[in-house]
């Protein structure tokens, strides 16, 4: 008897899948999904969680949160970030300290994986959402993230 | 010579047989309406091409081709063109004969079934008195085609397909014929003209028949479907296990008319339906009956046009089916049914419960 329990819900279940595609058909002129890129490039914004390329944020006084810790150079898989450090001398406590000279990130190598932005104790590096990143020399995409001039903010290693 | 009562155009049939003497008058009218008929359904075949990539597209909420033409309309003859200039490859191995033929194959089926179709009341290029029996039995030649086609490309893939494409057409070619059996119980003729008259006094055939014509129009649709080779029936060209399927060894024209005669088969399998179940070229509930100048031809297109996004709606909403699912659903399902269906239409018509 489940000969003809099978056909029933086998009709029913087929209506069912047809009435969820029906109702996407009805709204796709209102709902549709699809960014017509080039033609909306002023007006175009990608949601946060997109992942463009990793920057170091500066504050309005050029300081930016990077301690020179290295985790994100050791977390990175692929060996993007190269992190090139110095001793220098606190003003303040006048001991010795490590701090970044350049923070070096190669996007061209850069699998968006997040690792190094999951490792940073001081969340000196995030997302941007920026995503025309071609260029015509592979040099360009080394970058520097740290601005020139630029310092450690203070009371971020506390 | 064997006349063809070939009744289009009354006024070039006249004045070719002013000018010409008989024999060379019927064929010249013969070969003008090929002509007529191929570049009508090329063209036809191409916008059902672009309606299948819109209709698709607002089903998964995207906005399909816009880019080429207004709203993308030349988007298809676009590609067309691009297909018509590639190089024809193929690969050293192939059987040159066979693999040549087949894309002809498919393409001609198609487009002779598409002959006898009563488009409108003058619009139909041979009206054969065995109309019905004629596109179940030319119907079933495309399946050769693809055969030739999947065999000859000495492409293991190519050859899985065709032979999932044999499995298939001739299973669900059963289905067809019997809902289309169970129909021509109501109406008594295989004469397709003959058939819409009928429609015409008494309202359409899924109304007449009622109860069993829906099952057979269902029943019929799921057939139709399969004989298409359109998803969920797409073992044949199933791309995540096959590649291409039966056609992956061709390219540029040849692809385009293995393409191009999937897309007339819809056309050709809806046109069935149109005429057997919603009446053909006639108006619903005859609105535009006394209306001289009304052309039919637009009713008819109004049906296969609905019946084609049904298919459509199919094609992307339904996953595909496994191979032994496919056989279980015809041959366990379908048939049976379809065989009672037909018993029970014929004593609905013998005790005349029929509208
Ligand atoms: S996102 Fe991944 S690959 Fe890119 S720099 Fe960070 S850790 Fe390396
Ligand atoms: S960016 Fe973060 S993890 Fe990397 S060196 Fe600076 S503080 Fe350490």
């Amino acid at each position: 008897m489940s000969y003809f329990s099978d056909i029933y819900n086998g009709i029913k279940t087929l209506l069912t899948g047809m009435s969820v595609t029906g109702k996407y058909f009805i709204h796709a002129r209102k709902g549709s999904l699809t960014q017509q890129y080039p033609d909306n490039r002023e007006t175009l914004k990608m949601f946060d969680r997109f992942r463009g390329e990793v920057v170091m944020p500066h504050d309005e006084n050029n300081e930016h949160r990077c301690t020179g810790c290295q985790k994100c150079e050791i977390a990175c898989p692929n060996g993007t970030i190269e992190i090139i450090w110095d001793r220098g001398i606190d003003e303040e406590t006048g001991k010795k300290k490590k701090k970044i000279d350049k923070h070096i990130y190669h996007l061209g190598m850069c699998t968006m994986c997040g690792l190094c932005i999951e490792a940073c104790p001081t969340d000196a590096i995030v997302w941007a959402q920026n995503y025309e990143n071609s260029v015509y020399d592979r040099t360009k995409l080394s970058k520097v993230l740290n601005q020139p001039g630029s310092k450690v903010k203070a009371g971020i290693e506390d | 010579m064997m006349m063809i009562p070939l009744n289009i155009t009354k006024t070039i049939h006249d004045w070719l047989y002013s000018v010409m003497p008989e024999n060379a008058a019927s064929i010249t009218e013969m070969l003008l309406i090929a002509i007529a008929y191929l570049a009508l359904f090329a063209v036809a075949g191409l916008y059902l091409v672009l309606l299948e990539r819109k209709v698709a597209a607002w089903f998964q909420l995207r906005l399909g081709p816009n880019r080429v033409g207004p709203f993308g309309l030349f988007q298809t003859m676009a590609d067309a063109l691009k297909l018509l200039s590639k190089e024809l490859t193929s690969t050293d191995k192939t059987d040159k004969f066979l693999y040549n033929l087949a894309p002809f194959f498919v393409i001609t089926t198609s487009l002779i079934a598409l002959s006898v179709f009563p488009f409108s009341k003058q619009f139909q290029a041979f009206d054969i008195n065995i109309g019905v029996f004629f596109l179940i039995a030319v119907s079933s030649i495309g399946v050769i085609g693809i055969l030739i086609g999947g065999w000859s490309s000495n492409n293991k893939y190519a050859m899985i397909g065709a032979m999932r494409s044999g499995v298939q057409t001739i299973s669900y070619e059963l289905s067809v014929g019997l809902s289309i059996i169970t129909m021509v119980l109501l109406t008594g003729t295989l004469q397709l003209s003959e058939i819409i008259e009928i429609q015409r006094t008494g309202g359409w055939l899924i109304w007449q028949g009622h109860i069993p014509a829906i099952i057979a129009f269902m029943i019929f649709m799921i057939a139709g479907t399969a004989e298409t080779n359109r998803a969920p029936f797409d073992l044949v060209e199933a791309e995540s296990e096959l590649g291409a399927g039966f056609h992956t060894e061709y390219s540029g024209m040849k692809f385009a008319y293995f393409f191009l005669a999937e897309f007339i088969n819809m056309f050709i399998i809806a046109s069935i339906a149109v005429v057997l179940f919603f009446g053909g070229w006639l108006s619903p509930f005859g609105i535009t009956e006394g209306i001289t100048w009304f052309p039919e031809v637009l009713w008819f297109l109004i049906k296969v046009l609905i019946i084609i996004f049904l298919m459509m709606w199919f094609r992307w909403t339904f996953p595909r089916l496994r191979i032994d699912q496919l056989l279980t659903l015809e041959w366990k399902y379908l048939l049976p049914i379809n065989l009672v269906n037909l018993v029970v239409m014929a004593i609905i018509i013998w005790l005349n419960l029929t509208f």
